[in-house]
Formats: C-alpha cells, sequence, structure tokens
C-alpha cells in the first residue's frame, strides 16, 4: 500500500483549517480508508481537542522525530472511527523541532499502512508551513470568502506552484449565503475567477461546527447534517469519485432556495 | 447591505468592491511591482519611447492584468499624428 498524503493550509490563520482536517479526515474514515491525521502546527496544538482525542496524548510529533516512542505509539486511535488516528503535535516545543525531512520520513512510514495522511498546517509561511507541504501529494487551501483571507489563500497557492507541489485545490470555508444573496460577500464564482484555481469543496458559515467542536465530535458525522455533508463531499472527491454535487451553491440558487426565500419574504 | 433601490440605480455592492479591490491587489501581489510604482514604470517608458516615435503623453494606458494565474502587462501607447508636408 502506498498511502496519499494531503495538506491542508490556508496561509492566514483563522479561516478553519484545523476544522476542515478533522471533518475531512473523519469523512474518509467514514468512506472505510485507514486515515491518520497529522497536526503539525507545533506549539500550538489544536487538531486533538477539535477530534476530541486531547485526553488520550501521551506522546507526539516531536516525541516520534527525536527517538523517545515508536511512531506507533504516538499514534492515538479515534473514539468513533477504528480507522482513523490521530498524531498530535507538541504543546511545548517550536517549530525548529520538526524538519521537512522528518515530515517526509514519518510520512514514508504512514504510506505503508494507510490509505489517507491528512496533515493540518500551521497558518504562515515559515518553517511550520514548509514542513507540512513538504511530504504532501495534494495540497489543499482553506479560504473565507472575504478580502484578507483571498489574499493570503493567493500567496499560498503561487508558494505551493513554487515548490512542484501544485496544483492547490480550494476549499472555500464559512459561506454566508444570505450575505452572498444581497451582494455583501464575494460569491464562490468571484473567488474561483479571481483565484484562478480549482475549486474541491463549498463549506457553509453554520454555528454547528461550534457546537460540534465543543463537543469534539466532526460534524462530518453528522449525517443530517448540510455542513457536515459539504465535508463528506470534500472526502469523496478526493477518493476520485467524479460529479459530486457542490451542496452550499445549490441552495443559494437552485430552485427550492428561491421558493423558500419567497415564502419567507412573504411574511 | 444593497437595498432594491440600489440594485435599481446600479449601485455597486460590497461585494463588487471586494472583487475589484482584489483583482488590483492579487496581480501586483504577484509579481515584485507594487501599485505604487506604475507611475514610475509609466514615465520611464513613455521617455524611452519618445527617443523614437513622438507618443500622445496625455492618453497612455498601462495596467497589470491576470489571465488565470499568470499577469500581463498592457500598455497601449498612441502615437502622434505627424502632418507631413508636401516635399
Amino acid at each position: 500500500m502506498s498511502g496519499k498524503v494531503i495538506t491542508i493550509t490556508s496561509g492566514k490563520g483563522g479561516v478553519g483549517k484545523t476544522t476542515a482536517s478533522a471533518n475531512i479526515g473523519a469523512a474518509l474514515a467514514d468512506l472505510g480508508y485507514k486515515v491518520v491525521c497529522i497536526d503539525a502546527d507545533i506549539g500550538l496544538r489544536n487538531l486533538d481537542v477539535v477530534m476530541g482525542l486531547e485526553n488520550r496524548i501521551v506522546y507526539d510529533l516531536v516525541d516520534v522525530v527525536e527517538g523517545r516512542c515508536k511512531l506507533r505509539q504516538a499514534m492515538i486511535r479515534d473514539k468513533r472511527l477504528n480507522e482513523l488516528y490521530l498524531i498530535p503535535a507538541a504543546q511545548t516545543r517550536d517549530k525548529s523541532a520538526v524538519s521537512p525531512a522528518d515530515m517526509r520520513r514519518v510520512c514514508d512510514e504512514l504510506r505503508k499502512e494507510h490509505d489517507y495522511i491528512v496533515i493540518d498546517s500551521p497558518a504562515g509561511i515559515e518553517r511550520g508551513f514548509q514542513n507540512a507541504i513538504a511530504p504532501a501529494d495534494q495540497v489543499i487551501i482553506v479560504t473565507n470568502p472575504e478580502v484578507s483571507a483571498v489574499r493570503d489563500a493567493d500567496r499560498i497557492i503561487g508558494m505551493v506552484e513554487a515548490e512542484e507541489k501544485g496544483p492547490a485545490q480550494l476549499v472555500i470555508n464559512r459561506i454566508n449565503l444570505e450575505m452572498v444573496e444581497r451582494g455583501d460577500m464575494l460569491a464562490a464564482a468571484d473567488v474561483l475567477e479571481l483565484l484562478a484555481v480549482d475549486l474541491i469543496g463549498l463549506v457553509p458559515d453554520d454555528q454547528d461546527v461550534i457546537v460540534s467542536t465543543n463537543r469534539g465530535t466532526p460534524i462530518a458525522l453528522d449525517n443530517k447534517s448540510r455542513t457536515g455533508e459539504a465535508f463528506r463531499n470534500i472526502a469523496r472527491r478526493i477518493t476520485g469519485e467524479d460529479d459530486v454535487p457542490f451542496v452550499a451553491m445549490e441552495n443559494s440558487n437552485g430552485f427550492l432556495g428561491r421558493i423558500s426565500k419567497l415564502i419567507r419574504s412573504g411574511n | 447591505m444593497k437595498s432594491f433601490s440600489d440594485r435599481i440605480l446600479g449601485k455597486r455592492s460590497s461585494a463588487d468592491d471586494a472583487k475589484e479591490r482584489l483583482r488590483l491587489l492579487l496581480v501586483h501581489d504577484r509579481t515584485t511591482l507594487p501599485p505604487g510604482k506604475m507611475e514610475a514604470l509609466r514615465d520611464e517608458l513613455i521617455s524611452v519611447i519618445s527617443r523614437h516615435i513622438e507618443v500622445d503623453r496625455a492618453n497612455v494606458q498601462i495596467e497589470m492584468t491576470q489571465d488565470g494565474r499568470s499577469q500581463r502587462l498592457l500598455a497601449d501607447i498612441p502615437l502622434k499624428t505627424v502632418v507631413r508636408r508636401g516635399e
């Protein structure tokens, strides 16, 4: 087996990288694949808490790299999905504790027994980003429909191309359909036109993401959630499935969306 | 927020502003030329070209445009019409 390494990055902080990493990892595992998520944000560990695994940490990525434990010992098995693992970041060290070569070595080891390795990159364009990108076979960039996030996404897309890790694929997260419709938020089509990059996911702005993060249960595992479906669709596209619909777009401009809006405005 | 009357009057929405600002911003971010240097580039281009041919300075237009993920510099340089007198 030779697994695929997918790095989730963004440039700007706070756009939803960690949430996307946890949900894409969970959705891939839910499809039956063997998945390992790696938190590459050394010093600002967070993927553990979003995945709800913070109480099980014994060893971390830096312990593996520095030889204090075996790779297997740092892999925390998910509570719900048998084939989902997390390798947490160290909390007490900084980014210089891990090198791009370390990341390549760890991922090469993981590729042997897993289908997908999902790396949650730190924000910024320095060492942590270089570490996260080094082993990547595929790079997913998360942005929000907002000027500063789009600008930073553009920088990162350029850097991914320069590292010959392209073409990058884009997730537009936190789309507020009502704001888009009244002309107060960039539409997905505008963001895509500006960035000239392939789209892999559209995720609505949804308060339920905060609720699921509060509980440490990825929303992708909630079959009734539309946002969960958006993440599950990204996972399906990663596995090579064609013609997976873009949920967020349909409800904004589709027939049902318009009808429901007419009914609401009729009150 | 864009009201119905704004739409009728064709006022720009804040999303339109965001898109236009980003369009300009990104072409400059992708090159090493900051927006404030365009004026200097324009002046230098005009002076070089003017050494060879007479340029209609007031109507010279130079802009950066986006073509997918590559950029190009477009220069529209109108020339002065030379009135030739019969010799």
